[in-house]
């Protein structure tokens, strides 16, 4: 054969430094992954706790997670429909009727949580087969479809509220979901677990790895990544575990709020299905070329149909909490801004719009800066208008490094 | 030849509505040779290999395989049956890795979970076994390989699976002169390893660099089917362009397309 560069099985080399060799070269080819996300949260953490010291408190630390946590769940599930290079406009809406679906159930029917919740659940995962039936096996654009749905479904919510009452949720348990907050101990003792469950399945991947005589990742990387992530959750726990009552004699509240584990067993379930099973690859590669997966003998309608009842089940979650958080569903549950924030949540996070490339985690990230956008802006008195035009404008932005990230790949060859 | 076809296909007949594109064609692939399967824009070559595919189901006609009868309705049974097919446009997915494209559609798992280290391992010996050596990693992904490298990996993918046939529709059309050269070579390596190859070209020095046979389509027919070292260039070039040459070729010269 000619000469171009033999394999390179060797880990003489200096294992750290040829990661961080590679990951410089990614990102200079156009690999941001994470990156615009991490450094604009903190770039706007900085900027806010600086303008005003109370984004800092504990109270408002918690506060973040659960104003953020109803478009983050949502957000993961577009993030199926966005990889195949798809668009569902109507999760938002579709989350407010699951909302409205679980509050008639709850107060009007005087249904249990968990069968009112099943019900809302069903719900999502029917509108999901409706909307990817109709653009897998019809061929309509997803975009006129969820559009119209989008219409369609704020109708059906009105239906549901009767006009544009308010009906309010009182079962203790669906309140509990982002009003109340794990007790510390708990929350100590799942920190120390998940870091030593992701300690442990780094290493034995590793270990088994270079057992074949593959390129393992090296053990320093491995202690890297697992630190990061105890000190990120220990720090986060920490903080969260303080009393955070004005006045501690008379109530107490502390604690991570319940979203945080909800979020966080979402994040791996999804991660999990995305990664490491055939399914999750099968989305890869139906948004990376729809073409050679049909040639490859994957169902690519049926992963179409599939990537929408996941995104409308995630919206019906969604909904949920979003119902728990205001104790009540309106007509505007899950509306105006919901989707957009959700969309852009995926977006910042690093998802593509043009398909084949996210990940689960870029809803947390990408809703990590919505919520602190809102939250932040919001500490420094400026009205909902100015919110809106600084999300819009965050969401161009990363819509923006998403385009330019795919043109300097090109330029590098890496597409 | 002292071995017999392993793929045969007898007056296969395949039309697109009122398009009649395959009229009665036959065509031979033996094993352990590269079989050149030549003919102008239009004459059939791409409908020829789908239907082998079974991307197309056939209007009429036999399918053997290793002598045997058989029915191909979906890609799947051509699969099954260990025929493969390398297309043009290469059908990788730009945003995964070698590995993961060599398995797209068959990876392999451990219970529920893919068996990365596995696949690993087995892309790894079959470019070793094809002597490639022009990939740094296997975990690269594919949308920063060259067109000879993609090649490469779209002609392994072809033969990580035991298969016996491996039809590849002009390998070459997009590449350099080095690469070209790369890609023959590796053609080659496949007929010697013991594999049936069909190589669909048009660039009458690939197909004499490295075919054994060639087939020759026109306007939908098979003009002939013929040993390499009995053909000139010329000869080749006569049966593309009208579909006979002295004594080969169609008996009355004209195929009445469509």
């Amino acid at each position: 054969m000619t000469t171009e560069t033999l394999p390179e099985r060797s880990t003489s080399e200096s294992a750290i430094g040829v990661h961080v060799k590679g990951y410089v070269e990614r990102v200079r080819g156009g690999e941001l992954g994470a990156l615009p996300a991490v450094f604009g949260l903190v770039v706007l953490c900085v900027v806010f706790s600086v303008l005003r010291p109370a984004f800092l408190s504990p109270v408002n630390f918690a506060n973040l997670f659960t104003q953020g946590a109803a478009v983050t769940v949502i957000a993961m599930g577009l993030i199926f429909v966005l990889l195949l290079g798809e668009i569902d406009l109507s999760a938002g809406f579709a989350s407010g009727v699951c909302a409205a679906v679980l509050a008639v159930l709850l107060t009007n029917e005087g249904w249990p949580w968990y069968a009112a919740v099943g019900a809302s659940m069903l719900t999502g995962a029917i509108i999901g087969t409706v909307l990817g039936t109709l653009v897998a096996k019809l061929g309509i654009p997803s975009f006129v479809v969820t559009l119209a749905a989008f219409l369609a479904f704020q109708g059906v919510l009105l239906l549901l509220v009767k006009g544009g009452t308010n009906i309010s949720i009182r079962d203790e348990t669906i309140l509990a979901i982002a009003n109340n907050n794990v007790p510390p101990v708990v929350s100590w003792v799942a920190v120390i677990a998940g870091v030593a469950a992701y300690a442990a399945i780094q290493f034995v991947k590793a270990r088994r790895r270079s057992a074949r005589g593959l390129v393992a990742d090296p053990l320093i990387l491995i202690i890297f990544r697992v630190a990061a992530l105890a000190v990120i959750a220990g720090v986060a726990v920490y903080v969260l575990n303080l009393e955070r009552s004005r006045n501690e004699l008379i109530v107490s509240l502390k604690g991570v709020p319940i979203v945080v584990p909800v979020i966080v067993v979402l994040l791996l379930v999804w991660t999990f299905v995305l990664h490491r099973t055939r399914y999750g690859r099968h989305v890869y590669a139906v948004g990376g070329n729809a073409e050679a997966s049909r040639r490859a003998g994957i169902n690519v309608d049926g992963i179409r149909i599939s990537a929408f009842v996941i995104c409308s089940f995630m919206a019906s979650i969604g909904g949920i909490i979003a119902a728990s958080r205001a104790n009540s569903v309106d007509p505007n549950t899950g509306g105006s801004d919901v989707l957009l924030f959700a969309v852009g949540a995926a977006v910042i996070g690093g998802t593509s719009l043009f398909g084949g490339k996210g990940r689960a985690l870029d809803a947390v990230l990408g809703g990590a800066v919505v919520a602190v956008i809102q939250n932040g802006m919001g500490l420094m008195g400026y009205s909902a208008g100015v919110k809106y035009v600084v999300t819009g404008s965050v969401l161009l932005l990363a819509a923006g490094v998403d385009a330019l990230s795919r043109k300097r790949a090109a330029a590098t060859g890496r597409r | 030849m002292s071995q017999g076809p392993v793929l045969e296909l007898r007056g296969i007949d395949k039309s697109f509505g009122p398009v009649q594109v395959l009229h009665d064609v036959a065509f031979s692939v033996y094993p352990g040779e590269v079989t050149a399967l030549v003919g102008d824009n239009g004459a059939g070559k791409s409908t020829l290999v789908k239907c082998i595919g079974g991307i197309h189901p056939i209007d009429a006609g036999e399918y053997f395989f290793e002598g045997e009868k058989v029915q191909v309705n979906g890609p799947r049974d051509a699969a099954a049956l260990g025929v493969e097919i390398v297309y043009q446009d290469l059908a990788l997915c730009d945003n995964l890795d070698i590995v993961q494209n060599m398995f797209l559609g068959r990876e392999r798992t451990s219970g529920l979970v893919l068996d990365e280290a596995m696949m690993e391992e087995m892309a790894a010996k079959t470019l070793a076994g094809l002597s490639v050596r022009t990939v740094k990693s296997l975990r690269q992904q594919v949308s920063s390989l060259s067109g000879g490298q993609r090649q490469t990996v779209a002609i392994a993918k072809a033969v990580l699976w035991n298969s016996k046939v491996v039809i590849l529709d002009e390998p070459t059309a997009a590449l350099g002169v080095a690469q070209t050269a790369q890609v023959l070579e590796l053609v080659r390596r496949l007929a010697d390893n013991g594999l049936a190859v069909v190589l669909i070209s048009h660039n009458m020095n690939d197909v004499f660099a490295v075919s054994d046979r060639i087939a020759a389509l026109y306007l939908g027919r098979m003009a002939a089917q013929v040993r390499t070292s009995d053909v000139t260039h010329s000869q080749v070039v006569e049966l593309i362009t009208s579909g006979r040459s002295g004594e080969l070729g169609l008996r009355n010269g004209n195929g009445a397309a469509s």
